[in-house]
């Protein structure tokens, strides 16, 4: 899993029928010190993140379609937490 | 899941069984930004509606084969919906 931020959300009409009704996150990836690495992710989400929020991305599809509750959903990658604090060797890194 | 954009059309008469009938677009997939990022894929058209120009969001790996009308098929890239827009 790796941990991202929200950015945003994409608005969609016309999308595959497994998407209906799902809401879709623009996540911005982050490294180990919280720091934007430059790569993105749409995730659906499942846990209720906003923007601006510290979130746990799943990016693996038989995880993503057990979480969703569909078991032949095209769906790969899902935030699956919102991240209240990350410690590494004992410190507390700096979110947000 | 990733944005691209719909660049082109391919055809092709001969295919795998079960490939048949389905859309291969030419996608250019994108950064957060809109910008170019990486080689261009072939992408089936899952919600058989994609044109050239056209923001899309992609799925890749095995999912991509999952948005098709019958799932086994050597697909490894999707298109799984139309952007209307990026809210920030």
């Amino acid at each position: 899993m790796q941990l991202g931020r929200v950015t945003g959300t994409i608005v969609s009409t016309i999308n595959h029928p497994t998407y209906d009704g799902r809401r879709l996150l623009m996540c911005d990836l982050l490294d180990s010190e919280g720091v934007d690495t430059g790569g993105y992710l749409i995730c659906v989400d499942t846990v209720g993140a906003g923007s601006g929020e510290t979130v746990l991305i799943l990016d693996e599809g038989n995880g993503a379609r057990q979480v969703v509750g569909d078991p032949n959903g095209p769906i790969r990658a899902v935030v699956v937490g919102i991240v209240d604090e990350l410690l590494i060797e004992g410190e507390t890194v700096e979110l947000e | 899941m990733q944005l691209a954009e719909v660049t082109g059309t391919l055809v092709a008469t001969v295919k795998y069984e079960g490939l048949e009938g389905v859309r291969l677009l030419v996608v250019q997939p994108l950064d957060r930004d809109r910008r170019p990022h990486g080689d261009m894929i072939i992408a089936a058209d899952a919600v058989d509606m994609a044109g050239p120009g056209e923001l899309v969001y992609i799925v890749a790996s095995r999912e991509a084969a999952l948005a098709m009308p019958e799932p086994f098929v050597p697909v490894d890239h999707a298109i799984v919906g139309i952007v209307d827009q990026v809210a920030r």
